[in-house]
């Protein structure tokens, strides 16, 4: 046996991509969690179908899974990858036009049969040209599995669903990652045969490496030099469920959880669901406008309430969203943004809702607008989200998408003393001799939040016009005025405690690129590579998309040209034109798909070079 | 400390401090009348009641109970009741809906809230008629009737809201009728002391868009003869001395026999009524008699039990706090695997 050579490289991007039912984002969560152990700062970036098994070996039923890991600071699953496993045909078909020039490409040369190739679309044997173009790499996966699994009481069918781990075990050879918790999951996971099984595919992946002539060189990728802390990996939909189940530790108050399954935000309904220790109530409706409306009922009796949905769920619990601005209650509705409308391609990403979380009902309705920039992000977004809403009695809107809510980063694991802790407080019987439910903090402009089985604080809310102070039912046109003019104002006095717009770079200039949401890894990169370039260029990204911060009229102001990368139609660039009368130049890719680092880097270069 | 007794509670407790903005002569005056004067009878403090309506003529009621109120959206007030009795079980939750709030753009949560059985009473006044909007014809309209939206007639087949409720699986179902005061308290009683999801419908007239609709049983005159009142044991008689009549069941379907004065009924066959059958087929019969050809039943027609939504989801929080211990923070973050980085 020859020793290997060991090549040390500073950033790798790989794909896996097989049918749905090929546990391809399952292989690819496990090389994640190895790839995080071994100190590489990454970026993940599921992507699957809407189908759960589309029929097998048609392009309808392709899943990947792409990670992007270096030792230096990234901030997007990257372009182009140097690496795709591809497990058929047609997952070679549907992703090798991703991969980098003369980068390599793992088949599973047994799935490449004339059936399997025609199943696919091609019409010819794509390997020889393939193979012109990439490195490209074929190993008998099949057989190999199932040489390894030799002896076991399993099923052919059994045996053949191991060979994920087989390749897993290659790659975790190929790029020297420890296996520890893979290991140690699959112990955890499976009994018997199985656990046997999958082990032993995943140590013979691993010694195949070794041993074949195939791979004559292996990669180190050394640690990325990040701050120091426990890490983790979290998903965006994680954060979103575990910053659910903080609020109700930091505000020392029990949370509700109205939901109705809708793709991508269901997973935090589950995930919430699996912590009724820590006192959460989850609520599976009947349908979305129930899950809204049984929130409110919740927030009403005075939980911490909290609904969640994608898209076309959102837009039908907006007249529930409109009732609870006009009852003012404290509520938050998290929208996990897919591309539409319609059903759309609800696995694929969009920030189309923005306009309307903002507008979507009818009438005057304002309600604070809150976006994550990144999957941990969202924990501490949620966590704002609830403050805001208790503070100043108010439904909030988190616009979270569906590339947040599966991509993976490793996240720094907050120290619980650092997160803010403010128990809520309700109205209280003492105060029965004065008390009046739209009474007024002169500060926020909030009501007082009096629940159902305090004494004296007997009340009645809803949906009709109401005078202030009192609550009592009035029509009166200048009444009207007043109470429109009085929850706008409340809202806008939201951004007297939410921070100013910083701008990273120059503070003034000629280029300041301004984003919203799950964009802010692809604007940051394509930033850094414009600086390598040797050029100037500010970025600034909203976090606080209603109000908006203070400063951010004075800002935009002071840059020669804003250029606002958004997947949508200039959403963002329309709110801030229309607000501050500035010539904002919109970006749009509306492809169900993220931007890429080199689609920013482009439009970026072409309006420094206009300038130059 | 010995606690001080609460002060008894009157009807005068209950009334809110709003004008009633009904139509003169509207059955919902009444309903309301006998709402607030069963409330103090409960035992209930007052600041655990709650009402919540969605939107229509009914749905008006929280405004004028002096008790926490709601006043939601159209159609959607048993999801409301679902989030704040699930919030907090002590309260006792009262939703207040019409036939078209309820079975016709509530029709789905009216569905899911009975079948979850929460611990609520659901009090459906069916006045047949669109009454806020200006009398269209309802869900509950009979065929053919004339409104400004059906010039030439309905041709929506009617739904029958006990019928509905049985399908739903409601375990305490009831019928009782707007003016007939003694009635329509006892029946709220009766839904209060329920455990589970209580539903009454109350027959109410809308003077204005459908006057007169259950005339023949809101009227005293005519009521003996029209409605066939339950009570638990009680054979299913109706009539008045010299024409008494009873329901007993003919190749499982009701009929109608004489009876004569001294006529033992439960010997000439007639049908003892039985709440608690398990089996919802004889409520289901029940539900089917309707005027002409059938007096009406009014009492309660189903009392059955099951477990409750609030109170499973009670034990759920209670049983995972009790195997894995109360959740800290700080371990949920930490779960999995973690790593260092210095
Ligand atoms: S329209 Fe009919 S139901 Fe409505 S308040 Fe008037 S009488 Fe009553």
């Amino acid at each position: 046996m020859t020793t290997k050579s060991i090549l040390k490289i500073d950033d790798v991007a790989i794909r896996f991509a097989g049918d749905s039912g090929d546990g391809m984002q399952l292989t690819g969560t496990k090389f994640t969690d190895e790839t995080a152990l071994a100190g590489n700062d990454l970026s993940t970036y599921p992507d699957f179908p809407a189908e759960i098994r589309a029929p097998a070996g048609t392009m309808a039923g392709v899943s990947g899974y792409q990670i992007h890991f270096s030792s230096k600071d990234i901030h997007t699953p990257a372009d182009k990858v140097d690496l795709l496993v591809a497990f058929n045909p047609a997952a070679l078909r549907a992703n090798v036009a991703d991969v980098r020039s003369q980068g390599m490409v793992i088949i599973n040369g047994e799935a490449f049969t004339k059936k399997a190739l025609v199943r696919a679309g091609y019409a010819e044997d794509p390997l020889p040209d393939l193979a012109t173009r990439f490195n490209l790499v074929e190993i008998p996966l099949t057989s190999l599995n199932r040489e390894a699994l030799q002896g076991l009481a399993l099923s052919q069918r059994e045996v053949d669903r191991c060979k994920n781990f087989f390749a897993l075990g290659l790659l975790c050879w190929l790029y020297q990652r420890p296996m520890k918790a893979t290991e140690r999951w699959l112990n955890g996971k499976f009994k018997g045969d199985v656990r046997e099984g999958n082990l032993r595919t995943l140590r013979s992946g691993h010694a195949f490496g070794e041993t074949t002539e195939l791979f004559p060189t292996h990669y180190s990728i050394p640690s990325a030099k990040i701050e120091a802390g426990t890490y983790r990996n979290i998903t965006g939909n994680t954060a979103l469920a575990w910053g659910i189940v903080a609020a109700g530790e930091q505000m020392n108050n029990p949370v509700f959880l109205g939901a109705y399954p809708i793709t991508p935000a269901s997973e935090v309904l589950h995930e919430v669901a699996r912590h009724r220790n820590f006192g959460v109530k989850t609520f599976q409706a009947e349908d979305e406008i129930a899950a809204a409306s049984a929130t409110i009922g919740a927030a009403f009796a005075g939980q911490l309430a909290v609904t969640i949905s994608s898209g076309p769920g959102f837009i039908l619990k907006q007249e529930a969203i409109g009732l609870a601005v006009m009852v003012e209650l404290p509520l938050v509705a998290i929208n996990v943004q897919r591309a539409g409308p319609a059903t759309g391609s609800p696995t694929k990403t969009e920030q189309g809702d923005l306009l309307a979380a903002i507008f979507g009902r009818h009438s005057q309705s304002p309600v604070p607008v809150l976006a994550p920039a990144s999957p941990g992000d969202c924990f501490h977004t949620v966590l704002e989200a609830f403050k805001i809403a208790v503070d100043f009695m108010t439904p909030v809107v988190v616009l979270s998408d569906g590339y947040l809510a599966n991509s993976a980063e490793p996240w720094q694991i907050p120290d619980i003393k650092s997160l803010p802790r403010k128990p809520v407080s309700f109205a209280k019987a003492d105060d029965a001799d004065n008390f009046q439910p739209y009474s007024r903090n002169s500060e926020t402009l909030a009501r007082p939040w009096a629940i159902p089985g305090t004494p004296g604080l007997e009340h009645r809310i809803g949906g009709l016009t109401k005078e202030d102070i009192s609550g009592n039912i009035v029509y009166g046109p200048e009444n009207h005025q007043h109470m429109v003019n009085l929850r706008a104002e409340k809202i806008a006095r939201i951004a007297t405690v939410i921070p100013p717009i910083e701008v990273e770079g120059p503070d003034s200039g000629a280029l300041l690129v301004i984003g919203w949401g799950g964009t802010r890894g692809a604007i940051t990169a394509a930033i850094e590579e414009t600086r390598e370039k040797g050029r100037e260029v500010s970025q600034a990204h909203l976090r606080h998309l209603n109000p908006f911060p203070s400063n951010l009229g004075d800002v935009l102001k002071r840059f020669d040209n804003i250029l606002c990368p958004e997947l949508n139609e200039g959403q963002l660039s329309m709110l801030l034109r229309s607000r501050y009368l500035v010539d904002v130049q919109p970006f749009s890719k509306i492809a169900g798909q993220p931007f890429k680092v080199s689609e920013i880097f482009e439009r970026i270069d072409t309006i420094l070079n206009q300038k130059d | 400390m010995a606690a001080e007794a609460a002060p008894k509670l009157t009807r005068k407790d209950f009334v809110a401090d709003q004008d009633v903005r009904w139509c003169p002569g509207c059955g919902d005056y009444s309903i309301l009348a006998n709402v607030q004067r069963v409330m103090p009878e409960l035992g209930v403090p007052r600041e655990n009641i709650v009402f919540i309506s969605g939107i229509g003529c009914s749905s008006r009621f929280p405004y004028y109970m002096n008790t926490y109120g709601f006043h939601t959206i159209h159609g959607r007030a048993p999801a409301f009741a679902t989030g704040a009795k699930t919030a907090n079980p002590d309260l006792s939750v009262w939703v207040v809906t019409g036939d078209g709030d309820g079975l016709s753009i509530g029709g789905n949560h009216l569905l899911h809230t009975i079948r979850r059985n929460l611990d609520i009473q659901i009090l459906l006044f069916n006045n047949r008629v669109y009454g806020l909007t200006k009398g269209q014809y309802s869900p509950t309209s009979e065929l053919g009737m004339k409104t400004k939206s059906s010039p030439f007639g309905s041709i929506d087949h009617p739904i029958d809201p006990i019928s509905f409720a049985l399908g739903c699986g409601a375990t305490f179902v009831a019928r009782t009728i707007d003016v007939d005061a003694p009635h329509l308290q006892q029946v709220l009683r009766r839904a209060h002391q329920h455990k589970g999801t209580s539903f009454v419908e109350i027959l109410q007239n809308c003077p204005v868009f459908n006057d007169g609709v259950f005339s023949e049983v809101e009227d005293r005159k005519t009521r003996s003869e029209s409605a066939l009142v339950l009570e638990q044991g009680q054979p299913l008689t109706f009539g008045s001395a010299g024409s008494l009549k009873g329901i007993v069941m003919q190749n499982g379907l009701p009929q109608i026999i004489e009876l004569a004065d001294d006529d033992d009924p439960v010997e000439r066959g007639v049908v003892v009524h039985d709440e608690r059958q398990e089996m919802p087929s004889y409520a289901s019969a029940l539900a089917t008699l309707k005027r002409p050809d059938f007096p009406v039943p009014v009492g309660v027609i189903r009392e059955v039990e099951k477990p409750c939504y609030e109170e499973m989801l009670v034990d759920q929080v209670n049983a995972a706090t009790e195997q894995n211990g109360r959740g800290d923070l700080r371990d949920l973050l930490n779960s999995g695997d973690t790593w260092e980085v210095s």
